[in-house]
């Protein structure tokens, strides 16, 4: 793993209208690492992405990403620069076959896998290819989620509650996946509530209350710490 | 004389084929309206007009600088499309955080000051178009005569259909413009640039109404009224076929034409409500419209 950071976030403020959801987070993401965000519900994880992504109405302070300040750029400008990002709802569109779903964000940098590769990895997209993207089953479409980020070059995941609603076995299955993608040098910044799954995934763990990070957390350090986790995520 | 339903056939014959030019135009403008709609969220109100600036453009390049019927039929879309883009960019992108009518109104206001500006500059009887010669004269169909410009725009009018059809829903474009209108903010987030996509696409949907004004020119008299005539009837089928489907607004234009071609017929009378009467019998068996999904 490099030491070079590839996401760097400081005094991140965020704004839905008038509530106020982040009030200066601060965290980095470096290259090849897979970092969570823990915390509550309604802590501001998934504002946090969301607001990396330029998709908040109003947002300030700083997000760097590989050296280039994002906090002014539009969402597609994030998206151009090597961010892809997997919505919590999937996001995937209804109106679009399994196969369009999966190619239709656009090409953003060389070196994205190979939809040879993709199913590979994930069979069940080949052969549904022709369905409509919502047909599929909710594992499914959250792998076809996953998927056609991997397609477009972006090295830097940011991945909204993946397991959020799956059975058990699903949940394995898209755990698997995250490592396969980590194996192969992608980057990924993990929203999860899902405490054991995350456990199993990252490297290391921000602790998000109130729309600031209070806590980060080495991997290895999980278990000594995991009851005052356990107490302050309330699970 | 052969008669079908105690009619004469050609009578039937002929007004099927009124029916299916009016049918046309519907399509071709509910196309439009429906491409609009389903991306900008914006009932574009100024589209008759647009249709009229599409016939007086044709009209005016071939008065003004002698440029026929063949050329204006690629070059007035293209400007009436560039037109929409000046509109888009300079007005209506400033309502899309608004409610929905503020769309509806300016496009309404800017409707009315286009068939102002005409009827100050060419009265409101308008001007006449005279169709390319090659068009000219009937074809012998057996059951009946076909002027030859009417087989045209049945054709061409047909084919742009089809182009449009197959566009949206068959080619990567389409994908986008299908997946931006479900949920703009995601496509934006995986890097396309959804303000430029908008801007074009409402481009492309007024191009469609200066097509149909260029295949109108020969046809009707070009006058600033042209468009608010049709327009009234285009929202019906618009309605009728479901806000946003793209397939409907096509079906149901057609449909919809020889519909009323036929009550001509039958009953003149409701010739000019049946269309909506179909609207109402239509919303009250299927709220969203024949084609469109139910929000």
């Amino acid at each position: 793993m490099s030491d070079a950071s590839m996401l760097n976030v400081r005094g991140l403020n965020a704004w839905y209208d008038e509530s106020h959801v982040l009030h200066g987070m601060d965290f980095e993401v470096r290259e090849g690492e897979c970092v969570t965000l823990l915390g509550r519900n309604g802590a501001g994880k998934s504002t946090t992405l969301k607001a990396i992504m330029g998709l908040v109405p109003k947002r300030a302070g700083s997000v760097m990403f590989r050296g280039r300040e994002l906090i002014a750029a539009r969402p597609d400008v994030a998206g151009r620069a090597g961010i892809g990002f997997c919505p919590e709802d999937r996001g995937i569109f209804a109106g679009l076959s399994v196969e369009e779903n999966l190619m239709l964000p656009p090409v953003v940098a060389p070196g994205g896998m190979s939809v040879a590769d993709i199913h590979t990895l994930f069979p069940n997209l080949a052969e549904r290819a022709k369905s409509a993207g919502t047909k599929l089953s909710g594992g499914e479409q959250q792998m076809l989620a996953i998927a056609r980020i991997l397609r477009t070059g972006a090295k830097l995941l940011l991945l909204d509650e993946p397991t959020e609603g799956l059975a058990p076995v699903i949940v394995q299955q898209i755990g698997r996946m995250i490592g396969e993608i980590k194996r192969r040098g992608f980057t990924v910044l993990l929203v999860e509530q899902n405490f054991h799954f995350a456990s199993r995934m990252a490297d290391r763990h921000y602790l998000v209350e109130h729309g600031q990070v209070v806590d980060m957390i080495p991997n290895h350090e999980l278990p000594t710490r995991a009851d005052s986790l356990h107490r302050r995520l309330g699970i | 004389m052969m008669m079908i339903f105690g009619k004469p056939a050609p009578l039937l014959f002929g007004q099927l084929l009124l029916g299916i030019i009016n049918g046309s135009f519907y399509a071709m403008l509910s196309l439009g309206l429906a491409i609009i709609f389903g991306l900008l969220r914006v009932i574009n109100f100024a589209h008759g007009a647009l249709f009229m600036v599409g016939a007086f453009v044709t009209w005016g390049l071939l008065h003004y600088l002698g440029i026929d019927y063949w050329v204006a039929l690629f070059a007035a879309p293209l400007i009436v499309g560039a037109f929409g883009l000046l509109l888009e960019r300079g007005l209506i992108r400033f309502t899309y955080k608004l409610d929905i009518l503020y769309g509806l109104l300016l496009t309404f206001g800017l409707a009315l000051v286009l068939e102002g500006l005409f009827t100050n500059g060419f009265g409101s009887s308008g001007v006449s178009y005279n169709g390319p010669d090659i068009l000219s004269g009937t074809l012998d169909l057996g059951f009946m005569f076909l002027p030859v410009y009417r087989g045209f725009v049945i054709v061409a009018a047909a084919l742009v259909c089809f182009a449009v059809w197959f566009t949206i829903e068959r080619t990567r474009l389409g994908a986008l413009l299908r997946a931006a209108t479900e949920n703009p903010s995601l496509v934006q987030a995986f890097g396309v640039n959804v303000p430029r996509l908008v801007a074009l696409t409402f481009a492309g949907g007024v191009a469609l109404a200066g097509f149909a004004g260029v295949l109108a020119a020969p046809l009707y008299s070009v006058n600033p009224n042209m468009g608010s005539d049709l327009i009234n009837t285009v929202f019906a089928v618009v309605v009728i076929g479901g806000m946003g489907s793209i397939g409907g607004a096509i079906l149901t234009g057609f449909g919809l034409g020889v519909i009323q071609g036929f009550t001509e017929v039958f009953y003149p009378p409701a010739s000019s409500v049946v269309v909506f009467a179909v609207m109402a019998i239509v919303l009250l068996a299927r709220p969203a419209g024949l084609f469109g999904k139910a929000a």
